[in-house]
């Protein structure tokens, strides 16, 4: 199945920042040119009146889903608004994991089209996301957990989707850290996906941002949207902080305030909004090379280039819209990570932050037209949004450009709520927690 | 770490409690179509402000209370034993 046109339709449109090729010879040039031949990556627009379409939201789905839509379908009248400046939202406040071990069919399908995207995103973008298939390492404590990550693996490898069994000695040679023997979770085994690990976050957004600009996209900064104008159940365009953009298409792609927007258009969406915490402590020597998942808590952890172990856990548990969170979950987290690695438990920890996301009913997102003719929804990432970023803005800009569903995300549809068919991605019903 | 008034116990930390949602949707009747069973399972208006919710004093005195919190600032404003209000 390769849903996406084979010859890119890019080639009509205009080059017009000319940020230049980036290469080994490129910066061997600069370097002996005093490096006076950089411009900026991307262009900062102020806005015109009207657009073919308006992206709101300049984090990683938004950026995505106009470059795909410039680069793929031939949409360059586009504009992505942002409230503040692109990329300071989830796309960098997440902890950059990339994987596609997801059970249900379909959620499978999905993220490994986006993990195959990721492979290919550096000479797509011509830009150095730091791509780094390091593997992720699911650990299982229980017999039972086992079972259900044996059926998760087989049901992958079904698909033609790596994924291996590890030993317990498997698990010790690959993290020589973990106590295997912890006195409260002893750990049986691990299931692990060779080709998951992380991507740098931050180029991500200004890799997709230099790649739309290029093509002709308009990403304006500051320009927060304090209405969606739509009449006869039709949209006609956003209301700004700099004035109204026309607009035949509006694409929300603000996962943790689409209620927020949705609400402007006269909508009530199936999500709630939470906070993530992360962490990272000070830079260590290399001593963890995988991606690691505990099974019998809340902790997930990777080092990251800078020597920095990025580790997160699960949501704090009510909505908010605070992007801190609050000290229980900390020490729950904390908990875990030394039950299971207790050579850190010195470590320090040098910040912590929280992102807030779009908790849907179901644990999986909504790529989907709505009710409002024309306003199309990018969201309910729960906490899974980031490694989905290829494959988000592409099934988004599929469904702007063709006005159906791209056929890898039509089971993301808005409607499956109403419809009696929520995605039970974990095997245990959907619940809104999961992701 | 958020610190509820209880109007049974005292001031205790959210570890002790459970949170349950939003407060406000309320069930329809049993002949009521799709519509509205859809709104109250799954829609939700999802505030940036003021939020009334349930959280159960599960490891206290095991009542369900209704909160009225800011979700962004978590400041509380009232919290009132769910009974007292006809709720669940």
């Amino acid at each position: 199945m390769d849903p996406v046109p084979s010859s890119p339709a890019s080639a009509a449109t205009a080059v017009r920042t000319k940020s230049g090729h980036y290469s080994f010879w490129r910066l061997l040039r600069e370097g002996l040119r005093g490096q006076r031949g950089w411009r900026p990556a991307w262009v900062k627009a102020s806005p015109k009146p009207r657009y073919r379409v308006v992206i709101v939201g300049g984090g990683g789905h938004g950026l995505s889903t106009a470059y795909y839509l410039a680069s793929h379908f031939g949409i360059t009248d586009v504009a992505v608004v942002e409230r503040g400046p692109i990329g300071l939202g989830n796309v960098g406040r997440n902890t950059t994991i990339v994987r596609s071990n997801y059970f249900q069919p379909a959620n499978i399908r999905f993220y490994e089209y986006s993990l195959k995207l990721w492979e290919g995103l550096e000479r797509e973008l011509n830009f150095n996301a730091m791509v780094s298939q390091r593997g992720t390492l699911n650990l299982f404590h229980t017999e039972a957990q086992r079972d259900l990550f044996t059926r998760r693996a087989n049901q992958m490898r079904l698909l033609g989707v790596d994924a291996e069994a590890v030993t317990r000695e498997g698990v010790k040679s690959l993290v020589p850290l973990i106590d295997l023997d912890n006195g409260r979770y002893p750990v049986l085994g691990g299931f692990l996906q060779p080709r998951g690990g992380t991507v740098r976050h931050d180029a991500v957004a200004w890799g997709y941002a230099r790649g739309a600009s290029e093509r002709g996209v308009d990403i304006i900064e500051h320009c927060e949207v304090t209405g969606i104008r739509h009449d006869g159940g039709r949209v006609a365009g956003v209301e700004t902080s700099r004035g109204f953009l026309g607009a035949d298409i509006v694409c929300l792609a603000v996962a943790g305030h689409s209620s927020r927007l949705a609400g402007m258009a006269g909508l009530r969406l199936p999500i709630e909004t939470h906070v993530l915490q992360a962490w990272v402590t000070e830079s260590l020597k290399p001593v963890l090379d995988v991606v690691l998942t505990y099974g019998a808590g809340h902790f997930y952890v990777s080092q990251s280039d800078k020597g920095g172990l990025v580790f997160g856990g699960a949501i704090d548990g009510y909505n908010t819209y605070g992007q801190r969170g609050t000290l229980p979950m900390a020490e729950e987290v904390a908990a875990a990570a030394v039950t299971l690695l207790p050579g850190l438990a010195r470590v320090k920890v040098l910040r912590q932050w929280g992102g807030i996301m779009d908790m849907s009913m179901d644990g999986s997102p909504i790529i989907s037209k709505t009710p409002v003719e024309g306003l199309i929804l990018n969201g309910g990432w729960c906490y899974g949004g980031f490694k989905a970023i290829p494959a988000g803005g592409m099934t988004t800009a599929y469904l702007v450009a063709h006005g159906s569903p791209h056929p890898l995300a039509t089971h993301l549809d808005l409607g499956r709520f109403a419809a009696g068919r929520p995605i039970d991605e974990r095997g245990i019903g959907p619940f809104p927690y999961a992701h | 770490m958020l610190r509820l008034p209880c109007p049974f116990c005292g001031e205790r930390d959210e570890t002790e409690f459970r949170f349950r949602g939003d407060a406000t949707v309320v069930r329809p009747g049993a002949g009521a179509g799709l519509d509205e069973f859809n709104a109250y399972v799954y829609e939700r208006a999802n505030p940036l402000g003021w939020h009334t919710e349930w959280w159960l004093h599960a490891a206290g005195c095991r009542r369900l209370l209704k909160v009225e919190r800011d979700t962004l600032t978590h400041e509380i404003r009232s919290v009132t034993a769910a009974a007292t209000d006809g709720g669940h």
